[in-house]
């Protein structure tokens, strides 16, 4: 166990220096001299050969690379070509918001998941089943950006019930846990829960019929258990593999909360992701896309390190 | 490894008839009525997309300051379904807007089922460290969220249709490598290829013969199943500005451009979503359905 531990942390690096090889090749893709995502590009041209030298911008890429890395381990992403702030100060009320809202979306998908995954498999074949079914697959089907929209002229244009964009009253402030906050973050979440909601309903439907047909399911009906007690079993052993498709989710809905925050105006990184595109702000693209990829690795890591735990048998030679 | 020799490739037992195979599935598919009803109307909407020319009533950019956001059935059913924001006829827009978002989402996956499809049967056949070399970069791209790798290839490139496609191609092909390696390992290891190369047949025999006959159908099946992703997707990068550009109809652009419009005709700004979700949940219960004829498991 100790061994797959390291092995399997140590794995994590060479991927987490890969994504952030990807990451610094955005810049290099982007049409025009990669200057510009240093300064504006109105600045004076001695300024701009200053900052060249200072950043190394005029080095092999390979050296480029090694610098940019330096800076980005002691927490330096640049600064926004759009505001002049450090990235880092943007991202981290916006990362803040966007783990929120995804933390609330994965519960929900995975609640609502759970239970029709579960009715799903003991009641196969039925309409329950196939309502299930049908869910799941509108679940992963539906464009959620259109679904938000959707949400909002239901429930804000016509019945006024929830407010449309925002994440708290008057505009920006501080995040409280009461309904006046709470309020902006109903609609965001419940759109972004449908696609966990649909592929947590499908792996927990067939997770529990293949554990249902199995022999100790059987031998626990002969001993006389009740439904619940044979619940309680097959969950128990459901659960790992449920957990690691629900741990992935979440990093899937981190990053790909764009839509959703694009719709709701949520000021989470999607948000931030969406005015670096327009701006061509390339330090917050970069920048952003970095903390989202590495905090995904992160998260990969720990689904699978935690997956080992909960079932030995997953560990791999 | 010695390279083909072909008499021995012939002493090789040829696999199961194919034609049977084929029957079963076509058989199996036609006592599926579900999907036989989404692939009906996914050939619906392809027929109307394609005949948009001949039937839409009007020109897609004909625009018109005094109609603008015209409700449903407006002039009598002369706009069907109304008019958007800059007073073109939305039924028009729709029927033509269907063939970028159909396009978008479709070359992707084919791209990417070439390209991903053959380096993983090359990953999966030849091993070691070709497949090293393969399947570690895969492992990278898969470390990214697939919205966020083609928003940020998308971002850093630009917006443009060309690009939304490059961006969209490469978040498919890791996921096909994936795919095709693992299928590709396991049939390498099978008792009837070991014999194949016992009797002398040389890779690039084997690979045809009896590789990429038991590998393509899975990897196809698996690749129908993203195009639903891939309309999705290719539709939210037009959605965030980062695909096609106006005045160009496309489905995810003219959502966005009708967001405004949700105050004033709901109904009409809520179409071109309706059509995303309607291929996309077409292009998922026919792919299901494929995969449960053909037989195809995970």
């Amino acid at each position: 166990m100790f061994f797959y531990l390291i092995r399997r942390i140590l794995y994590a690096i060479p991927i987490a220096l890969a994504v952030g090889l990807v990451c610094f090749m955005l810049v290099q893709i982007a049409p025009g001299d990669p200057i510009n995502a240093i300064v504006p590009a109105d600045a004076p041209a001695e300024v701009v050969e200053q900052v060249r030298r200072d950043y190394g911008l005029d080095k092999p890429l390979p050296v480029q690379f090694v610098l940019w890395l330096g800076r980005v381990v002691q927490g330096d992403l640049g600064r926004s070509l759009a505001t002049g702030r450090p990235v880092t100060a943007d991202l981290r009320s916006a990362v803040g918001n966007t783990l929120m809202l995804a933390l609330v979306a994965a519960f929900i998908g995975f609640v609502m998941g759970s239970i029709l995954g579960t009715v799903a498999a003991v009641f196969r074949g039925t309409v329950l089943d196939k309502l299930a079914v049908g869910l799941a697959a509108a679940g992963v089907s539906i464009p959620h950006y259109w679904l938000g929209m959707v949400l909002v002229v239901f429930f804000s244009v016509t019945l006024n019930w929830l407010p449309a964009m925002g994440a708290g009253p008057g505009g920006s402030g501080d995040w409280e846990w009461n309904w006046a906050h709470v309020q902006f973050l109903v609609l965001p979440a419940v759109t972004l829960s449908v696609i966990p909601m649909g592929i947590v309903t499908r792996t927990v439907r067939g997770v529990v019929m293949e554990l249902l047909a199995q022999d100790f399911v059987t031998t626990l009906r002969g001993k006389g258990l009740r439904r619940g007690g044979i619940a309680l079993h097959v969950l128990k052993n459901a659960a790992p593999s449920v957990l690691a498709v629900m741990g992935l989710q979440l990093g899937y809905l981190m990053g790909g909360s764009i839509l959703v925050e694009t719709v709701f105006s949520w000021p989470g990184t999607g948000f931030l992701l969406n005015s670096a595109i327009f701006q061509r702000d390339l330090p917050v693209l970069q920048g952003t896309i970095l903390v989202l990829a590495i905090f995904f690795v992160v998260l990969n890591l720990a689904v699978d390190l935690v997956q080992t735990a909960l079932d030995p048998r997953i560990r791999r030679a | 490894m010695s390279t083909a020799i072909a008499p021995a490739a012939i002493a090789v037992p040829q696999p199961a008839p194919s034609r049977g195979y084929w029957a079963g599935v076509a058989r199996r598919l036609s006592r599926d009525p579900v999907t036989l009803f989404f692939g009906a109307l996914l050939l619906l909407m392809a027929l109307a997309i394609l005949l948009a020319p001949l039937i839409a009533p009007h020109d897609p950019y004909q625009t018109s300051m005094i109609r603008r956001l015209r409700p449903i059935w407006f002039q009598d059913g002369r706009y069907p379904l109304g008019t958007d924001e800059l007073g073109r006829d939305m039924l028009t827009r729709l029927l033509y807007g269907g063939r970028l978002s159909w396009f978008l989402g479709i070359t992707p996956v084919l791209i990417a089922f070439a390209i991903g499809g053959t380096l993983g049967v090359v990953a999966g056949f030849a091993g070691g460290w070709v497949n090293m070399l393969i399947m570690r970069t895969t492992d990278v791209f898969y470390a990214f969220p697939s919205v966020l790798l083609a928003v940020a290839i998308s971002g850093a490139l630009g917006p443009g249709v060309s690009n939304a496609m490059l961006s969209l191609t490469l978040v498919f092909i890791p996921q096909i490598i994936r795919v095709a390696e693992s299928t590709t390992t396991a049939v390498r290891n099978l008792d009837y290829v070991e014999s194949a190369r016992a009797s002398g047949a040389g890779p690039m025999t084997i690979v045809r013969v009896h590789v990429l006959p038991n590998v393509l159908g899975p990897v196809f099946v698996y690749s129908t199943s993203l195009i639903s992703v891939a309309m999705i997707l290719a539709s939210g990068l037009s959605f965030l500005g980062l695909g096609t550009k106006p005045p160009e109809p496309e489905w995810g652009l003219m959502l966005n451009t009708l967001r405004t419009a949700i105050y004033t005709q709901p109904l009409i700004a809520m179409l071109p979503g309706l059509c995303i979700f309607l291929t996309s949940m077409c292009f998922n219960m026919v792919s299901d359905g494929l995969r449960t004829a053909m037989d195809v498991r995970g």
